[in-house]
């Protein structure tokens, strides 16, 4: 058996070793860290970030749906949260939340029928900001192969649509894809109003 | 048209009065108690909205309930908040291209929805269907019946509590997706029927993956029967709640195994046999006094009993074509289109008039996962049928809402809706 | 199925019983046979085919419309009946024109017919007269015309290609 010795205190010892990293922290802890130790300490586990970034790491990672099952698709997205296969969670976004005031986004899996419009700009209206809408499928984005007196044709007609998803249904990886892109896109993003995202002069509420 | 709207001008009547489902009338008189109930003259009956947006995921359902209590005196469906005008639809497109519009409807159970209306038509063309056709659309439509019991399984259990049957039935039902990805390249919605058979022969390896499947799953529902059948609680929610007498259920027109476990044997499957199901030997299921457990037992072993039709059918499955040889309504091999002229003309006309049928109207009834599935289909002629009209299980399914949950709690009713197994695509189209 | 003859026999069946112009036509097609009815007598016949004929259909399966555009009289009301112990259908048929379109509900015989019905209202423009509740089901409930018709529109909208996607107006133009 070999034993290999290395100094702790020295610069030639690996920093992602465990037990060196034990040892460091005890140290920290009970105040023997000096100097050059405990600025190199204390600079290999600071990150240096803007609040924005924090925030929206935060909120990217933790994304809440709304249970929003519609048609077909709301199949496909319930094996997204719910097979073993691809699962959701793994990304933070597994708490669907039954209320609208308790979600951040709202995936829109299904057909939009002119019946259902109003109650579902209702519910987007209840929804706090920041929000985020993923128009799932193609009935969703478009009205799919539905082109007629009864559909809206697309959702993004009366709210926006951050991400679509094509497929008629999606599988459960592209709506992941889809639920990534989102992640990345409320990560790298500046603004989080969307009218100044999205420059939608002209809708805003006056009530 | 603005003639005959004016004497039903529903604008007129204020929203309350038009939606109220119990009026106040009915009382004996206003401030009188109730008889039966504890309600006296400071109470009043609460009306609430439940849906169309709510956490049970059976869909867009609206249920205009009016609440005594935790007593549900009156409770009226509100259907339409996913209609898509599919049957209008189906009317601008070809034979063949209304077979994706018509899966879409009742989407657990596309297969079913294809089958109905392929028969239809192979009706209306007086065309016989191959023998192997005939045994792989058995196999995928029990297969298909399997699914949709999964995931009724998984939905119902998780309404009721029982959040952990949710994870394994959808992990058994990827399974069969899978399957179906192997033979049609789609997991749902995958066009596999066609008019005069099935879209393409099984590919090599299915035949191995689907018998993996057949042996595991027989001891996966032993595990779901282990987890729930002796659960104190769903005993206590399912035994006796939500019973509808089978005279009702003949009177409501509701067949499958809502009417099964009332202890009547009808399915179409036996009483009337289309594709080959008169070759397979299988059992129905019935229960007993149709209330929501027996619908629970009754939809659990026909998982078992189709698991027998898959297996014969594997084992039996004959040689021949998988779709008809009529090259008027079937589209030719393609390694014919660079031989033969004839075949590439009738390609031709297949993908862009698509094939004509002869007048007439039919109607097709098959047994889908919820009951009885018909397809009614006018053709004039043309390539394009004048009416396809479905007789969808679940909308007539719902009109027994009402019978099974006055008088009762509303949790019994929440699990009444668990065990209806209503598919608003089916019921709104 | 009742076969040709079969059709036949019910047919004189209940000419006999309510009356020679109740009957207007029979039709065996594949195997399956319709009965056309006028449509004042749609219940009665319904009645009497659910309780008194020597062969009885007591249950209704579907009612559903269809719209025969260009021929007269347009809309036709199909009811879909069956009987369980003889594995047996019959379809019977009624044809009513747009401008009268009154049919007398079945839904005290048959409680299924109440959302069908509803749907055909909805759909074509049906009216039955003795429905508990006539209202829209479907469409909402202000909603004017009845898409099912031959000759409403499909509705929708253009599709965009890139030799009209400048003609076409957008929602924010």
């Amino acid at each position: 058996m070999e034993v290999i010795r290395q100094a702790v205190n020295g610069g030639n010892a690996d920093p992602k070793d465990l037990r060196i990293n034990q040892l460091r922290a005890r140290q920290l802890l009970r105040g023997e860290l000096e100097g050059e130790d405990l600025d190199r300490y204390v600079e290999d586990r600071m990150g240096l970030t803007t609040l924005e970034q924090a925030q929206n790491w935060a909120r990217a990672n933790a994304l809440f749906p709304l249970t929003f099952g519609l048609a077909c698709c709301a199949i496909e997205m319930i094996s997204v949260v719910g097979s073993p296969r691809v699962d959701a969670s793994r990304f933070g976004a597994e708490v669907f939340r039954a209320s609208p005031r308790q979600a951040d986004m709202i995936i829109l899996s299904g057909r939009v029928s002119i019946k259902m419009a109003p109650i579902l700009r209702r519910i987007y209206d209840q929804m706090l900001e920041p929000k985020w809408v993923i128009a799932m499928g193609a009935c969703a984005s478009s009205a799919g192969m539905f082109n007629n007196y009864a559909l809206v044709q697309g959702a993004d007609k009366f709210m926006p649509v951050d991400v679509y998803v094509p497929g008629c249904p999606p599988r459960p990886e592209a709506l992941m894809y889809g639920i990534i892109k989102l992640q990345n896109k409320i990560k790298g993003d500046p603004t989080l109003g969307w009218r100044a995202r999205y420059n939608a002069k002209g809708t805003e509420e006056l009530a | 048209m603005t003639d005959v709207e004016h004497t039903h001008d529903p604008l007129a009547v204020p929203y309350r009065e038009r939606e109220q489902s119990v009026s106040m009338e009915r009382m004996d008189e206003p401030g009188a108690p109730i008889p039966g109930s504890e309600l006296d003259e400071y109470s009043e009956l609460f009306t609430i909205n439940i849906g169309p947006h709510h956490p049970a995921t059976h869909g867009v359902l609206r249920l205009l309930t009016t609440l005594e209590g935790e007593i549900v005196k009156d409770v009226v469906p509100i259907i339409g908040y996913l209609h898509t005008g599919i049957e209008k639809s189906c009317e601008d497109q070809q034979y063949w291209k209304v077979i994706p519009f018509v899966e879409r409807m009742d989407y657990l159970s596309y297969y079913f929805n294809a089958t109905a209306f392929c028969m239809a038509v192979e009706k209306l063309l007086d065309e016989e269907v191959p023998q192997r056709a005939q045994y792989l659309r058995v196999i995928h439509l029990e297969l298909n019946r399997i699914a949709s019991h999964l995931f009724w399984l998984g939905t119902s259990a998780l309404d009721l509590g029982a959040i952990t049957m949710l994870w394994w039935a959808l992990r058994d039902r990827d399974m069969i997706l899978d399957l179906f990805e192997m033979s049609s390249g789609q997991r749902l919605h995958t066009r596999y029927i066609q008019v005069g058979g099935v879209f393409e022969d099984l590919p090599p390896g299915w035949d191995t993956k689907c018998r993996e499947f057949l042996a595991r799953m027989p001891s996966r529902i032993d595990q779901y029967e282990a987890l729930l059948d002796r659960n104190e609680i769903l005993l206590q929610r399912l035994k006796n709640t939500g019973v509808v007498s089978e005279e009702r259920l003949l009177e409501l027109g509701i067949t499958g195994p809502l009417l099964r476990a009332t202890g009547n044997p009808w399915d179409l499957r036996k009483a009337d046999p289309y594709s080959c199901y008169d070759h397979f030997d299988f059992k129905i299921p019935v229960g007993t006094t149709g209330d929501n457990y027996d619908r629970f037992r009754v939809r659990m072993a026909e998982m078992r009993e189709s698991l027998k039709i898959i297996e014969q059918a594997l084992d039996g499955l004959p040689e021949g074509q998988y779709i008809s040889d009529n090259r008027k309504i079937a589209l030719p091999p393609r390694h014919e289109l660079a031989t033969s002229m004839e075949a590439l003309i009738h390609h031709f006309k297949l993908v862009t008039e698509g094939f004509r049928v002869p007048p007439g109207e039919v109607y097709q009834p098959i047994e889908a996962p919820r009951g009885e599935l018909g397809c009614y289909v006018l053709a004039d002629g043309s390539s394009k049928p004048a009416r396809v009209h479905f007789r969808d299980t679940s909308f007539v399914n719902l009109q027994m809402l009402p019978d099974m949950s006055k008088g009762h709690l509303l949790a019994d009713m929440i699990a009444g809706v668990a065990m209806l197994d209503p598919i608003i695509g089916g019921v709104d189209r | 199925m009742p076969d040709a003859t079969g059709l036949e026999l019910i047919a004189a069946e209940v000419r006999e019983q309510l009356g020679h112009e109740t009957v207007v036509d029979t039709e065996f097609f594949r195997g399956r046979a319709t009965l056309q009815v006028n449509p004042a007598s749609v219940r009665d016949v319904l009645r009497y085919l659910k309780e008194e004929a020597g062969e009885t259909f007591p249950h209704l399966m579907s009612v559903h419309g269809c719209d025969y555009l260009p021929e007269e009289p347009r809309l036709g009301v199909h009811y879909q009946l069956l009987s369980m112990e003889r594995v047996d259908r019959l379809n019977v048929k009624t044809r009513v024109t747009v401008e009268d379109p009154a049919v007398p509900s079945v839904v005290d015989l048959f409680p299924t017919a109440n959302f069908q019905e509803r749907e055909v209202y909805d759909m074509f423009g049906v009216e039955f007269d003795g429905h508990p509740d006539p209202r829209r089901i479907l469409m909402p409930e202000d909603y004017v015309g009845h898409p099912q018709r031959r000759d409403f529109p499909m509705g929708g909208e253009e599709v965009l290609f890139t030799f009209n996607e400048h003609q076409v107006p957008r929602w924010y133009d």
